[in-house]
């Protein structure tokens, strides 16, 4: 396998093939016929997932450093390169994307009934847009991926949502636009002081992240970053936006929203925020903070999750309440907290995503998606209530399911460092429990009292090859987790070392008004090609 | 000569395979019946046979340490390393010939049980499921591994209680047991955390062999890490407070209460405390309190049972108070004893269930063939069914028999041991303590014997309360479900017999047998390193018990208790007029306090469960929806708009407007900025 990948120079062109197939599959969407534009979009996103799943092998977990990088020259007075690379932190969350994708687009098949080929374009740039965020190695790049990815989503839900749709989108556009450009802000800042320190202009990660910072400047800009962040992630109190943006979206924006989207905050955490400001990061008052709002989504999110009457509007809290396992993963700064945040975020990809769509399906049966409609449809839809308990049980984190391996590291991590945060934490079983099963008792059990749900039709054949796969992914990731966590061992590890270094012994701080001469030559800039 | 152990794994994933072939009927083709009836029982014997095979090594062998059957890496992580890999010891020998053997007549009565019901395939799935995760938990080698099995169970547990899932009740008491479960199994999963942080472990052999050195004798880690594993246990083994969701679990088929919540599945609790034994004994304040909860719950959970007309909640409140014993025996230390009572309560529990089962039965046939509505299970609509299931009555009263502590019957043994074992360990500093639980389980004892000789009369003797439309239409069950009662039986008998105290066993007639105390020595591999440490930090234990009296006087005694009360209630049970169900006024006075069952669930709902509910609304509707996304989110988009609504209005396009603006600003300037810069 990799001699043959080697052979086709695989490394060299994966990564671009993957950031740019999408955009030209959307040009071709946007010029097919209005009929096969769905055939072709699932097409296109199916080539892209064949064409990542050689990363994995590919891949190298020995090193931690970035593979499959490429660098080429874009703005190159201002520094700004176009620069891609994969570790093991980015890896999965690429294959995830790519994984999520084709079965979306299959699983909106019958959702999506007007204006097709746009919404299939769209999803194609969405696509583009996330791919190209996880890979990105240069801040600018970086920032353009994450805001175009805002404009699709901006219009999935505004076009083809339900009845507040456009307010759902504008609530999502505005704070997430008010997050990213704080963190535009804290971008530049970080630019131009490498370019004061160096005399030369750089957006790539590698040189930002040597730029020295007083402990003052790490909180100011830990805080521009992390809201980004939290936003996106999103983290207690910023999670307003979701609940409504979930409802409002058509099923296949809330499985990308929920499945891949909330994990670019998680991935800004890890790539971002705890490198660049390592002592900010560990600062106990910050730490302390997003800690407790990570527990307070664990909790508080549960709480109001279980008496949520639309099924959609718990299932978006109940977002919020596993990124809270994931936010506590990451600030314990321990390899089980990180590896099992990682882990949490692909699980929750799998069994968040297929909530949705299964929700959707029951949409699609029932054009309501009001809890208190349905009763006791597992006696005309077995099948189906089988595949929605097995979900609905990943999700709550059963051992054997991916949700238990990612919850207890994530909970291991956490106890390490900041044991009564865990144990706090711990008690989201109980909760999870709490808003999981009336939901599923009163959706599946109970009497089959209403005439319009006796008829309903168990799932079609294209809907078992929508779920089919994610079950198995989260079967996957419970049973034998070790590949995942494997390939992100040594990324993780090398991490914490570099928070670890840094946040002991800075990189010594250079007066800004010292002659340049002096300055020059004490930062190391990345050679360009 | 070393023990080879001979296809572990086998056991194990035999009923998961069983589990996927009938699952696929299940959804495939749900009135096929051959495939589960054969698949569904044949999967365990086989488990069963292996298991025998084990076993047969194992004794021929006598393995002092615990075999390893290694899988594969799971979990790894860092420093955490955990292992799928198999343990067997005596102690999980013990356990898996219980789960499979048990588990395989209880299997082989469900064909006759279920054999007309819709969801036959699925049942069979379920609880083969069911046993596939029982045997991780028990032949699980690390803590990690142990909790996929200790959930696992659950979740079969809730899927089995919900079996007809169209009753809201069923689903209710599925989604209340797994609920209920949770929240000890939190108490697990931080016990876990713990243990890990102050062991760098989490594999069975490395923490048991780490915790003397990282543990210090009593102290406070080592006792909030066995007080956090007895809340896990609290809540799958049904003790005082958890124990709630258990009577209500009656609402599953009744094998699935004899397999899941008689024999097996609610034992977990008093098995983990036996495997962790080492942990307890380093933490003598839990031990206290694993033992008094175990006394008290056997005492409340029996009271409850004296005044409850349905025969599966008597027998449900009764395996809530048997565990208590269990919990009081493994508590105090006698580990032994505790494993003892819980094999040969699965034996008679196990009997009783499925007796109840025949009897619900052939009353639920009689009562359909007529289409009158009343209650199979309630007792008041029963009377007199020895004279049409036979067989039934004969086995069940070799159950209660047992139950109750009659020699020779296991439970007789199998009791009088903790009990024993409480006595002979209230020195020190815990005299206080167990010679209370002491007096409790001799008096939970009494009433045990009280409320089965009750739920045996009403049920079996007198006259039939039945109509006699109705009466014509009762009969014994088929084979298929006898054969597994009449087996249980003779267990029930000689279980006992493995296991038989010294002192009785030096005595004439009473205690015959070659080897005393036999199943004490099989542990000893497993139970040795916890009992090194009691003897390195207790006083010896004591001959006579608190109040006088050696082990054979005692066990005379609580004999006597036994059959004095069952010939006691006998005679007054007899002489109550009990009327049908629907005719019969409420029950009274103290007696409707435990026919209420001392109102412990309206308790919960008050100040739990609503308060729960009530408050996750408040802070839907006045925090999340209020005050962070009205006041906060709107409240700043509001305000952006009215900024922007007031620049607006200056945007007045009137020349006039411009000027006195100008005007203004001009004055402003003279008067305030001007003066100051000159």
């Amino acid at each position: 396998m990799n001699v043959f990948l080697e052979h086709i120079h695989f490394a060299g062109w994966a990564l671009h093939f993957l950031i740019w197939f999408p955009l030209v599959g959307m040009f071709g969407v946007l010029l097919a016929p209005e009929a096969v534009s769905k055939r072709l979009a699932l097409v296109v996103t199916l080539v892209e997932f064949i064409v990542s799943i050689p990363l994995w092998p590919a891949f190298n977990p020995a090193t931690a450093a970035f593979q499959f990088a490429t660098t080429m020259p874009w703005i190159r007075p201002w520094g700004i390169y176009y620069r891609v690379g994969l570790d093991g932190i980015s890896l999965f969350l690429v294959l995830l994307t790519t994984f999520i994708m084709p079965l979306t687009v299959l699983g909106s098949f019958r959702y999506i009934t007007k204006r097709e080929r746009t919404f299939y374009a769209m999803m194609l740039l969405l696509e583009t847009g996330i791919v190209g965020v996880f890979v990105a190695l240069d801040l600018f790049l970086f920032f353009m991926f994450w805001e175009v990815m805002l404009v699709p989503m901006y219009f999935i839900i505004g076009i083809w949502g339900g009845e507040r749709r456009v307010y759902a989108a504008i609530k999502f556009f505005l704070y997430t636009t008010f997050g990213s450009l704080l963190m535009l802000v804290a971008i530049l800042y970080m630019v131009f002081k490498f370019h004061a320190l160096t005399g030369e202009y750089s957006f790539a990660y590698l040189d930002l992240l040597q730029v020295p910072l007083t402990y003052r400047e790490q909180i100011w800009l830990f805080l521009a970053f992390g809201l980004a962040f939290a936003i996106k992630v999103p983290l207690f109190p910023f999670h307003t936006w979701l609940p409504d943006a979930h409802v409002e979206a058509p099923t296949p924006g809330s499985v990308i929203l929920a499945a891949v989207l909330l994990k670019m905050g998680g991935y800004g955490f890890l790539r971002f925020l705890l490198p660049f400001f390592p002592q900010a990061s560990t600062a106990p008052l910050l730490v302390g903070i997003v800690l407790a709002f990570g527990l307070a989504g664990i909790i508080y999110t549960a709480w109001v999750a279980a008496v949520q009457p639309d099924a959609k509007k718990l299932i978006a809290y109940t977002s919020v309440a596993h990124m809270g396992f994931v936010v506590l993963g990451i600030f314990a700064l321990t390899v089980q907290g990180l590896q099992g945040a990682m882990i949490v975020m692909l699980s929750h990809g799998a069994s968040t995503g297929a909530m949705f769509l299964l929700l959707g399906m029951l949409y699609e049966r029932r054009h309501t998606r009001e809890i208190a409609a349905f009763g006791g449809l597992a006696a005309v839809m077995p099948l189906f209530a089988t595949v929605f308990v097995i979900t609905a049980l990943a999700s709550i984190g059963l051992p054997g399911t991916s949700g238990f391996v990612g919850e207890f590291l994530s909970l291991i991590g956490t106890f390490l460092t900041h044991p009564w945060v865990a144990l706090i934490g711990a008690s989201g079983v109980i909760f999870a429990a709490y808003y999981m099963l009336p939901m599923v008792q009163r959706i599946w059990f109970n009497a089959l009292d209403k005439p319009e749900n006796q008829t309903l039709p168990d799932l079609s054949r294209r809907e078992i090859v929508v779920l089919a796969p994610l079950v198995a992914a989260m079967i996957w990731i419970g049973v034998y987790p070790k590949p995942f966590l494997d390939a992100t061992q040594t990324s993780i590890e090398e991490l914490l070392t570099t928070v670890e270094q840094r946040r002991i012994a800075p990189p010594p701080m250079i007066g800004l008004d010292a002659p340049p001469a002096a300055r020059a030559g004490r930062l190391v800039v990345a050679r360009q090609p | 000569m070393t023990f080879e152990p001979t296809l572990v794994w086998a056991i194990v994933l035999l009923p998961l395979l069983g589990f996927v072939v009938n699952g696929v009927v299940a959804l495939a083709a749900p009135e096929r019946k051959i495939v589960p009836t054969i698949v569904g029982p044949a999967v365990i014997a086989i488990s069963f046979a292996i298991a025998l095979v084990n076993f047969f090594g194992m004794l021929r062998t006598g393995p002092e340490t615990a075999v390893i059957v290694p899988g594969y890496t799971w979990i790894p992580s860092g420093s955490l390393q955990v292992e799928a890999s198999l343990q067997l010891d005596q102690l999980s020998m013990l356990m898996t010939l219980i789960i499979t053997g048990v588990g395989f007549l209880i299997h082989l009565y469900s064909v006759g049980y279920m054999h007309a019901d819709k969801g036959y395939a699925r049942y069979f799935a379920y609880i083969n499921l069911f046993v596939f995760f029982m045997l991780l938990l028990v032949l699980g080698s690390s803590f990690p591994l142990m909790f996929v099995g200790w959930e696992g169970v659950g979740l079969c547990s809730y899927l089995l209680i919900g079996f007809w899932y169209t009753g809201k009740v069923n689903a209710d008491a599925g989604k209340k047991a797994f609920i209920v479960n949770r929240i000890g199994d939190f108490g697990f999963i931080v016990a876990m955390l713990m243990i890990f942080a102050n062991t760098g472990s989490l594999s069975f052999q490395s923490v048991f062999a780490a915790a003397p050195s990282a543990f210090t004798y009593g102290g406070a880690v080592v006792t909030a890490i066995t007080l956090f594993l007895f809340l896990g246990a609290t809540g799958k083994s049904a003790q005082i407070p958890l124990y709630v969701w258990l009577p209500d679990a009656m609402a599953g088929p009744t094998p699935v209460s004899a397999l899941i919540h008689a024999a097996t599945m609610v034992t977990a609790g008093v098995y983990m405390v036996a495997r962790t034994g080492v942990l307890f004994a380093l933490a003598p304040v839990s031990m206290i309190v694993v033992a008094g909860i175990g006394a008290l719950t056997a005492l409340f959970a029996a009271t409850i049972g004296l005044a409850q007309y349905d025969i599966k909640k008597v027998l449900a409140y009764s395996t809530v108070s048997q565990l208590g014993y269990m919990f009081v025996g493994v508590g105090v230390g006698a580990y032994s004893a505790g494993i003892f009572h819980l094999m040969t309560h699965a034996f008679f529990k196990a009997l009783l269930f499925l007796g109840s089962g025949a009897v619900i039965h052939a009353m639920h046939e009689a009562l359909h063939h007529t289409h009158r509505d009343w209650d199979a299970q309630d007792m008041r609509n029963m009377g007199g069914l020895r004279r049409y299931l036979p067989i039934t009555f004969v086995t069940m009263w070799v159950g209660t028999l047992a139950i109750a502590g009659v020699w020779p019957f296991a439970g007789f043994f199998s009791k009088d041991e903790i009990i024993w074992q409480v006595a002979a360990r209230a020195v020190g500093p815990f005299r206080g303590w167990f010679t209370l639980y002491w007096v409790m389980a001799l008096v939970a004892a009494l009433l045990t014997a009280f409320y089965m000789t009750r739920l045996m009369i009403m049920t079996f003797h007198g006259k039939s309360r039945l109509p006699d439309e109705e009466r014509h239409h009762l009969h014994e069950v088929p084979w298929v479900m006898y054969v597994p009662l009449v087996l249980l039986a003779v267990l029930s008998v000689l279980g006992g017999w493995i296991n038989v105290p010294a002192a009785i066993g030096r005595m004439p007639v009473l205690g015959w047998v070659p080897h005393a105390e036999w199943l004490h020595h099989w542990l000893e591999p497993v139970t040795a390193a916890a009992e090194r440490i009691q003897a390195a930090n207790l006083p010896a234990l004591s001959e006579t018990a608190p109040f006088g009296g050696g082990e054979a006087l005692w066990a005379l005694v609580s004999f006597a208790i036994a059959v004095a009360t069952i010939v006691i209630a006998s005679a007054v049970i007899s002489r109550v007029e009990y009327r049908p169900a629907l005719e019969s006024a409420a029950p009274a006075g103290f007696r409707r306090v435990l026919f209420r069952k001392w109102y412990v669930d309206e308790i919960y709902d008050a100040l739990v469960v609503r308060p729960v509910i009530r408050a996750s609304r408040w802070l839907w509707r006045w925090i999340d929806q209020g005050l962070i996304d009205g006041v906060l989110v709107n409240g700043a988009a509001r305000l952006s708009r009215m900024v922007g609504w007031f620049g607006s209005r200056l945007q007045t396009g009137q020349i006039n407007t411009y000027a006195f603006a100008v005007v203004l600003g001009v004055i402003f300037l003279f008067l305030f900025v001007f003066p100051r810069l000159f």
